[in-house]
């Protein structure tokens, strides 16, 4: 598996058009990951954070979808809208839009919000229906909050991960700012998400990664996503990760040799040597191959389509998951990002 | 371990399921092959059934919907050309129909049927919240395609209809999408939030109450008052549609409840999507929806548990140079480099270890499933992509012919 990691990252640098060199992902104050449901987003945030901790650093990890996986990944119990240390160096919170919206009134426009939260939660509810962005400007407003919080060196932390909203939500997410501004013309939310559009918008500050696997429709929606953000929202983009890459099993050559060793002859001699199973063990290394080709089709063509650094995570053959996962796939981005 | 007490006539075969019923709606999280499970389903019934099928798919890999010749269709359904059909090796009895889901040209044609008149229809249309909340809000693509199930459904055009439902964050926010649309609508907040805007009379001006009143003062310091009499507005107009809308969306929640529909809910044996479906089958049998299968999609091949095949493994593993000379003395030229042989016959011993250590991680996880219905398909990881309609007869077959044990 090493050896996959090795080669997938030679594979990496030679096609690499790096929007900043890989390395200095890490050195951003907000990275956020995104990507179609399933493909491995909180796997790569919580990754990341252990990364990012193993270098010194101290990190926040936001959980946008709170459905409590980030904790999980760490072997932590769940954790609320309160930052907690799950692991050192790593603290999570989950987003609660209501907390935030408390937060915010008791911020910054000093309104006695006691007993009142119940109501107000409602209209915000119903508000967030009636006018979509409110809901994500009291995400992305409390991400930047901390963000702004630790570049002027207010928070226990250095930098904010997120694992963000899937593809279909993260640009109305990051965009929010914006449009909220085009829908309100005036009061503090317009005045208070200026500071949110620049923050977001500074390439030195944040990075948008997006995760996929190799199969056709995160490639696909991977591919649009790119587009999406580049046209609509203002917010520099990073890496590329891809998820679950299978190892490839054979070189040219030894590929010949497997195709010899299937042939009828051989595989009767192989049964005779190592039992019935030969079968088995034969058409198992026929479908690796065949799951191996499949995804390069898709790499290909994600590769031709996209202009972002593509950092490569190797297909894990574990048992379950939590810390020592997160630790493995840590250490393949680290290797990735040539740490 | 069923979810329901199999009774004498229990359906225990996918195509005694789809024979009783008219409404078959796949669910599941993302990734986990939804859409080309259900348009196998749907060529499946096709074969086995007859009659007109029809699947309506939500977002389709570009590949597979060229494949069903969807691309530029927007809401209109299509046949599959028979010919494509038979192309494929595939025996038709029936008709195969496709379509997809076009969420705004389906919420425009919502709001042109209920509005009272055409000047209101077309305030809301040009309304830029409406556009926000059709075009952008991703819970409103939930709403539409029940609505859009409703209305195929009323035609009468089709024996059976297939659906593939959108993806969501969570899989069961659709199923509450009627009921949440209903009482959106008939809610006493907004007939209280746009209160003062009705009984104000001029544009602009309100008439507060006093329970309201706090309310708007803070929310005029945190939107500006502008915002919200949009908002206001906005939702004046779309009340309108108020009863229509109401009524039609019980009826919708009343066609999900009833006897002719079932669901089938999709999963790989991975962890997360297993979890989610988990969840998915308890929260359709808590509300009294009728769980009719469950589809284990992307499985490794039992192969890869088989004792024989793990005593096989480890020899190529310990004896590939002996195992290797024997080859090579068997006089195939392709074998003659002993070394190369050997290593691929340990490369090809650990691929399978590796392997193996997923495949029985699938197994235990099937093993663990709590309920399950009646009907449990398992579709096997296939050596190639999904893209055509060869693809999904491959799937069809595992389909209909239950879970290979």
């Amino acid at each position: 598996m090493r050896a996959a990691a090795r080669s997938a990252s030679a594979r990496a640098s030679a096609h690499a058009i790096v929007n900043g060199p890989a390395p200095e992902l890490l050195d951003r104050r907000l990275l956020l990951f995104t990507g179609k449901g399933g493909v491995g987003k909180s796997t790569m945030a919580a990754a990341t954070a252990l990364l990012a901790s193993s270098i010194g650093k101290r990190v926040l990890l936001v959980e946008v979808d709170a459905k409590g996986d980030i904790p999980a990944q760490f072997e932590h119990s769940p954790v609320g809208f309160t930052p907690r240390e799950i692991h050192p160096g790593v603290l999570a919170m989950a987003m609660d839009t209501e907390a935030s919206l408390q937060e915010y009134l008791r911020l910054n426009l000093r309104v006695p919000v006691i007993g009142r939260i119940g109501p107000l939660a409602r209209v915000l509810d119903f508000v967030a229906t009636a006018a979509p962005g409110v809901k994500e400007i009291l995400t992305i407003g409390k991400i930047l909050w901390e963000v702004r919080e630790a570049i002027e060196g207010r928070a226990d932390f250095d930098m904010v991960v997120v694992d963000a909203a899937a593809t279909g939500h993260i640009v109305a997410q990051l965009g929010a700012a914006d449009a909220i501004r085009e829908l309100v013309d005036v009061g503090p939310l317009r005045s208070q998400t200026q500071w949110l559009s620049e923050l977001l918008a500074d390439p030195t500050i944040t990075a948008v990664n997006v995760v996929t696997t190799p199969e056709e429709m995160p490639v696909a929606e991977t591919i649009e996503l790119v587009d999406h953000l580049r046209r609509e929202v203002n917010v520099p983009l990073g890496s590329v990760v891809v998820n679950r890459v299978l190892p490839e099993l054979f070189t040219r050559g030894d590929e010949e040799t497997f195709d010899a060793l299937s042939a009828p002859q051989s595989r009767d001699l192989l049964t005779a040597r190592v039992g019935r199973g030969a079968t088995d063990v034969l058409d198992a290394a026929r479908l690796a191959v065949s799951m191996r080709r499949i995804g390069a089709t898709h790499l290909e063509h994600l590769r031709q389509s996209v202009d972002l650094s593509l950092l490569y995570v190797p297909y894990l053959f574990v048992r379950a998951h939590g810390l020592r996962v997160t630790r493995m796939v840590a250490d393949a981005l680290g290797a990735e990002l040539g740490l | 371990m069923n979810a329901r007490r199999p009774g004498p006539h229990a359906a225990v075969t996918l195509d005694q399921l789809l024979a009783a019923k008219e409404i078959v709606v796949f669910c599941g999280s993302g990734g986990v092959g939804k859409t080309s499970v259900a348009a196998a389903a749907a060529l499946g019934a096709t074969v086995h059934l007859g009659g007109k099928v029809l699947v309506l798919t939500i977002d389709p890999a570009r590949r597979l919907a060229t494949a069903l010749g969807l691309e530029g269709l927007g809401n209109r359904a299509h046949r599959v050309p028979p010919e494509v059909l038979k192309a494929a090796g595939i025996e038709a009895r029936g008709e195969l129909w496709a379509a997809m889901l076009d969420t705004k040209q389906s919420w425009d044609d919502l709001v042109l049927r209920h509005a009272p008149d055409e000047v209101t229809a077309y305030r809301i249309l040009e309304n830029r919240l409406y556009h926000n909340l059709t075009a952008r809000f991703v819970q409103s693509h939930d709403y539409i395609a029940m609505e859009r199930l409703f209305e195929i459904h009323a035609s009468g055009e089709y024996d059976l209809i297939v659906i593939d439902t959108p993806p969501t964050r969570n899989a069961i926010d659709f199923l509450d999408a009627p009921a949440r649309m209903a009482d959106f609508f008939g809610s006493r907040l907004l007939r209280w939030l746009t209160l003062p805007y009705r009984v104000g009379g001029k544009r602009g001006s309100r008439v507060f109450n006093v329970a309201s009143r706090p309310f708007y003062q803070m929310a005029d310091r945190i939107l500006g008052s502008q915002f919200l009499q949009d908002i206001a507005e906005f939702f004046l107009n779309f009340q309108s549609m108020y009863s229509g809308f109401v009524t039609r969306a019980k009826a919708v929640e009343r066609l999900l409840h009833d006897k002719r529909t079932t669901f089938a809910v999709v999963t790989t044996l991975e962890a997360a999507p297993l979890y989610e479906a988990e969840r998915f089958c308890a929260a359709l049998l808590e509300r009294d929806f009728h769980l009719g299968a469950l589809v284990l999609n992307k499985t490794l091949p039992d192969s890869l548990r088989d004792p024989d095949g793990a005593a096989a493994a480890a020899a190529c593993i310990d004896e590939a140079g002996l195992i290797a000379d024997a080859l090579v003395e068997a006089g195939d030229p392709a074998l003659a480099d002993r070394d190369r042989t050997a290593r691929v016959l340990r490369t090809v011993g650990e691929s399978y270890r590796n392997f193996s250590v997923v495949a029985m991680r699938e197994a235990e996880l099937r093993a663990e499933l709590a309920r399950v219905p009646d009907v449990v398909a398992r579709v096997p990881t296939l050596a190639d992509d999904v893209s055509d309609v060869e693809g999904l007869a491959s799937i069809s077959r595992y389909l209909f012919h239950g879970e290979a044990t």
